[in-house]
């Protein structure tokens, strides 16, 4: 019994990241979608990062209960996707990302999301894991701990990535000018292929 | 419990560590103590020869294959192919590996990488006393070695054994952790300026709970300077487990 138990675990342990096998084929080196990690949006649908491929991304990590700096990136978010253009907007999704998974439940941001006005289409909320969510950090160069109960330090980085899932922008700071950000989105979604 | 028990001992390759409460040198707004829970550590950093097992097992993390997102590349730069480090030796500690590798080399065998706060937990130790922070031999010994070259070239073991019977915590590499990215000192930012308060939420500034501390401080300041893809040659890893590993993944498993 006791091996079998921990046959099964060793089971589950293993993550996808150990098959034997370099399976990807069209995704590229530098990309997000090489991350096999599922996510819960705040629809409640479960998805992998590279269900998002197609899009130029851009995301934020926040945690909803946060009082200080993430309201200003909520903003911010927001004050990007206003001054998109109509053809841009199509082709782009905006995507926050939890750091806080345990508080920040599929309702939770489905809540935050219509308290903050961000209830379209293009605006998609995501939670997973305490592990997946501090690998997703890492590639994003996002910092962040849990400094009490309900507070976290965070990195306050907007990153902008290509339909291939690839880095092309970070904007590093609260109040800084997105006039560069925006910019680069519009032209990241310029070079979009309409199906 | 038994079950706990009976992972700890078959393991020889891993010490118990009985859990407790300490204040690290860094982290922690009021200075108050953090607590670690019981866990197991392996005593040596996982050496070459381990690596090149696991690699041959998983070719994705061969260094001709491993993408770049999870690698930069340098990553195994000193091994000669994708298959052999060369004259190098088997026992020596494998470095120029990332955080990827690292932390997907321990969950490919059932493992973790220590949390920082639990390796620095083990990292208290010298020979005899579980705390050895205030002694002065202990940290004249641990800044003795970041003035030593190469010490990465020795082998596993080859430093002293702990009061947890662990080794090289000091004196052979620097070791990944799994929440490394979880740092805020003034000048860690990647752009290498002064902490600018509107880069982070919440407090952003350093709380050395002992000023004295320089050797923590060191790695600290190192793992702050990180990225996940990064890999430099005096830097490699050693894998941690829970005690309580299968009550805490039924828990996982209840609360999906």
């Amino acid at each position: 019994m006791k091996t079998l138990i921990l046959g099964l675990l060793a089971v589950l342990l293993t993550t996808n990241q150990c098959y034997s096998q370099n399976s990807s084929t069209k995704i590229t080196e530098l990309s997000i979608y090489n991350l096999p990690s599922k996510w819960t949006t705040q629809n409640g649908k479960d998805i992998e990062l590279k269900d998002l491929k197609g899009d130029v991304l851009v995301m934020v990590m926040i945690y909803t209960s946060c009082k200080a700096a993430c309201p200003r990136l909520v903003a911010d978010m927001r004050s990007i996707e206003e001054q998109l253009p109509q053809d841009a907007k199509s082709k782009v999704k905006l995507v926050l990302v939890s750091i806080d998974p345990e508080t920040d439940t599929p309702k939770r941001l489905k809540e935050f999301s219509v308290e903050n006005k961000m209830e379209g289409k293009q605006w998609v909320f995501l939670r997973s894991s305490e592990k997946n969510t501090r690998e997703f950090a890492a590639v994003l160069a996002v910092n962040y701990k849990k400094i009490s109960p309900i507070d976290f330090s965070h990195s306050n980085i907007i990153s902008v990535f290509n339909v291939e899932g690839e880095l092309v922008h970070q904007q590093e700071g609260l109040d800084v000018n997105n006039e560069e950000t925006v910019k680069k989105i519009v032209e990241t979604a310029s070079k979009v292929k309409t199906p | 419990m038994s079950i706990a028990v009976s992972v700890a001992q078959n393991d020889k390759e891993m010490a118990y560590i009985k859990g407790g409460a300490f204040a690290p040198f860094y982290g922690n707004i009021d200075k108050s103590k953090v607590k670690v829970s019981d866990f197991l550590i392996d005593k040596y950093s996982i050496t070459n020869e381990q690596f090149l097992e696991f690699v041959k097992t998983y070719p994705k993390y061969r260094k001709t294959i491993m993408k770049g997102i999870f690698a930069e590349k340098n990553y195994l730069y000193y091994w000669i192919n994708d298959t052999s480090y060369g004259e190098y030796n088997d026992k020596s500690p494998v470095t120029n590996v990332s955080w990827f590798a690292a932390k997907n080399y321990c969950e490919c065998i059932g493992k973790r990488l220590p949390q920082m706060d639990e390796w620095e937990y083990v990292a208290m130790a010298d020979e005899k006393t579980p705390d050895a922070r205030q002694k002065i031999e202990f940290n004249k010994y641990i800044l003795s070695w970041y003035e030593k070259p190469k010490s990465y070239l020795n082998t596993v073991g080859s430093t002293f054994k702990n009061y947890y019977g662990v080794y090289d915590m000091h004196g052979l590499i620097w070791e990944w952790t799994s929440d490394f990215n979880s740092i805020f000192l003034s000048g860690e930012s990647r752009k290498d300026k002064d902490t600018d308060k509107l880069l982070f939420c919440g407090s952003g500034s350093v709380n050395a709970s002992d000023l004295m501390d320089y050797a923590a401080f060191m790695r600290y300041a190192f793992r702050g300077s990180l990225k996940a893809n990064y890999t430099t040659r005096n830097l490699g890893f050693r894998c941690a487990k829970d005690t309580v590993l299968i009550k805490s993944e039924n828990n996982k498993l209840n609360s999906k």
